[in-house]
């Protein structure tokens, strides 16, 4: 997994509620066996006139040039600004996949799904949550052009104006997004911890223990 | 020292270790896989060469991609066919069960989970798949998971979870007739909201829960998800443990008492803290339709479209404009006015045999209105189905022009070929009511069984507890 440090990027505005993962990456795209390319497709359903398919080459489809990121002041944008719980429901992952591959890093929002929360910590994606009210300043201050600087080691959030935002993220999932560390490698390093407790558990609970 | 929790005692049951944060190891006794959401977690085994910690706690049955039409013709759908083909092969070199699509254990995973015992009280129980809440409804700790932590899972099982907070969701009194689970559920959304749950588990109880069928209750369960909670919990009882007994996974002889002498412990001791606790009165809520684009935008079938220009919140209103607009509704309509171009009656909130008898209830001996195009009835695995059909109920159906098919996800998110096309109204079972949900420019009301079929046979919304079914 790719680690996050700090990052100075352009902001995309999406101002809208309840963003949930059907919109984030629509269903037709989920039959895909790989975990690359969804990028192209993000929020499919609003970003283009017509009707998305799996593998459709995106570089002729009409545009939706009503839709925050088809505008050519947000090409390029790495940090998306959005509103309360963010990435509702459905679990798929194939939603910070392609967030990641159109090229978000970090996410600002008052709140998130919990599901999708954790989905992002292990892409490499930052979700910070906000308080409702700086959120709202953050749209209102949204001019063009207009970035920020996201540092994950002292969690601040730097405006252009120089003003420092604090957030905060839970050591554990700090630490890894900060080395980019797979989870499973760590986790792997209990193994004795997950065998004794599968002894234990074996004389409390046997009947889930009869199989190989 | 405060009482525990249901959810205190399931997690201290399953803790393996605590970092200084305080995440933790939890131990997961189930793990459940289906097509969609493993193909990249069974990649990143191979590319990492690890293997399943334990073969045998993981299941497996295709289910969103699968055809309900005749199965001996295959799935048409080249993309979709891969994705169920390669979860076999998957499953074959690793060594997983899985029930195969012309298996009759075949079905929607959260059906087939229970139904074969495969997930059971006082189990943790994950799968790539947000629902996965619904085993709740047997005092198990079940919890939706993405496909990275579907991989963490078979490689350790084992994940690194931070323990949620306790609500209590009480329902209390009797509900009335024609008010089902899915009434409960649906009016405690439209009350807390989409969010209302987020950071909680869930647990449901009160006199009109501990009424309900295992089937209701994880009806209730299945929606926690849709409340913002990753897990929805009923303490376990007679009807719990009743419901188990025989089930061709269950423990048997002296492991079965054992394991019921466990079970009888899972319950929410007298004087446990929940951090939270809200309370419902059964008897007022009534027989529920969603008319927007969440499943929080739910009212009773007797009241009115709302009307933007009544929401001071200016971020709700927005939402409620773009709803009506995305729906094809006026604020104002009545709700029994709206009319249904499909129906859907189906998915692991509603697709079980309680659910089709609920349904049949209401239209033996009557016919689907002209203005309907097309009523599917999808059961939720082969066993409900051949139930279905011992009891007559397919007869009913397709009697009344209903079209009765093979197991599956179906309608519910539209991945196979049966789907809404733009601007179609449908009254559906299922969960959600997102945008493009059931098809895209589709447009799903979200009812119950007995609701959904008595939309079939008027052509529009009524109140079934009007007509007193
Ligand atoms: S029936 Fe619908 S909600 Fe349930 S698992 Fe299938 S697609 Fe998901």
């Amino acid at each position: 997994m790719r680690a996050f440090t700090t990052l100075t990027a352009l902001v995309a505005p999406l101002d809208r509620a309840n963003i949930d993962t059907d919109a984030i990456i629509p269903k037709q795209f989920l039959k895909s066996i790989r975990r690359a390319g969804f990028g192209p497709y993000l929020f499919d359903e609003w970003r283009y006139l017509d009707h998305g398919e799996p593998d459709m080459d995106c570089t002729n489809r009409p545009l939706n040039q009503d839709f925050v990121l088809n505008k050519a002041q947000y090409k390029g944008a790495q940090i998306l600004l959005t509103r309360e719980n963010f990435g509702c429901g459905s679990s798929r992952e194939h939603a910070p996949w392609a967030l990641e591959d159109y090229g978000f890093r970090a996410i600002i929002a008052p709140s998130f799904a919990d599901i999708f929360f954790n989905n992002c910590f292990k892409n490499g994606i930052l979700p910070i949550v906000l308080p409702a009210e700086i959120v709202d300043r953050l749209f209102n201050e949204m001019a063009d052009g207009y970035r920020l600087t996201i540092d994950l080691q002292a969690q601040t959030i730097t405006t252009p104006s120089g003003q420092a935002i604090g957030f905060n993220v839970d050591e554990n999932r700090r630490y890894r997004l900060l080395n980019g560390l797979d989870d499973i490698a760590l986790s792997l390093q209990h193994a004795d911890k997950i065998k004794a407790y599968e002894a234990e558990r074996a004389k409390r609970a046997p009947w889930l223990f009869k199989d190989a | 020292m405060a009482g525990k929790t249901l959810y205190d005692k399931l997690w201290d049951d399953h803790v393996v270790h605590t970092e200084d944060d305080g995440s933790c190891l939890i131990y997961i006794d189930r793990q459940l896989l289906h097509e969609v959401t493993s193909p990249q977690a069974f990649e990143g085994l191979r590319l990492s060469g690890r293997h399943p910690w334990r073969i045998a706690r993981n299941l497996a049955v295709a289910d969103h991609n699968i055809p309900t039409t005749d199965r001996a013709k295959g799935i048409a759908d080249p993309v979709s066919r891969l994705q169920v083909e390669t979860l076999e092969s998957n499953c074959k070199e690793f060594g997983i069960t899985e029930f195969h699509m012309s298996d009759i254990r075949q079905g929607i995973v959260h059906v087939v989970g229970p139904e074969q015992g495969a997930t059971l009280p006082g189990m943790t129980v994950v799968c790539g798949d947000s629902h996965t809440s619904t085993h709740g409804a047997s005092a198990a700790l079940a919890f939706g998971i993405g496909t990275s932590e579907v991989e963490h899972a078979l490689a350790t099982q084992c994940l690194v979870q931070k323990k949620a907070k306790n609500m209590l969701i009480k329902v209390n009194g009797k509900a009335g007739p024609g008010v089902t689970a899915k009434d409960i559920v649906l009016a405690v959304i439209g009350n807390i909201g989409t969010a209302g749950g987020t950071g909680y588990t869930i647990e449901f109880g009160g006199e009109a829960i501990r009424a309900l069928s295992m089937e209701g209750r994880m009806t209730i369960c299945n929606m926690a998800i849709e409340a913002g909670a990753r897990a929805g919990l009923i303490a376990c009882d007679d009807t719990t443990i009743d419901y188990y007994q025989g089930r061709p996974y269950a423990p048997k002889g002296d492991d079965w008492n054992m394991a019921v002498r466990y079970w009888q412990k899972l319950h929410s001791d007298s004087d446990a803290k929940f951090d939270k606790v809200i309370e419902f009165n059964a008897a007022e809520i009534k027989p529920q339709v969603s008319w927007g684009t969440s499943p929080e935008m739910v009212l009773p079938v007797d009241a009115s479209v709302p009307d933007p220009a009544q929401e001071a919140d200016p971020v709700k209103r927005q939402g409620i404009e773009r709803a009506l607009q995305y729906m094809g509704l006026q604020a104002g309509q009545k709700i029994t006015d709206i009319k249904l171009d499909k129906v859907f009656i189906g998915s692991c909130t509603n697709s079980r045999i309680e659910d089709l008898r609920a349904a049949a209830a209401v239209i033996k001996g009557r016919k689907k209105a002209e203005s309907v195009k097309q009523v599917l009835i999808v059961p939720g695995s082969g066993l409900i189905k051949q139930q279905a059909e011992a009891e007559g109920l397919d007869k009913i159906f397709t009697e009344a022009n209903f079209e009765w098919r093979e197991p599956g996800c179906s309608m519910c998110l539209a991945m196979n070929a049966d789907r809404l096309e733009a601007g179609e109204h449908c009254a559906s079972t299922s969960n959600r009511n997102f945008e493009g949900r059931q098809g895209y420019g589709g447009r799903t009301h979200l009812v119950s069984p007995a609701m959904a079929a008595a939309a079939a046979i008027a052509g529009h919304f009524v109140n079934v507890a009007e007509q007193g079914v």
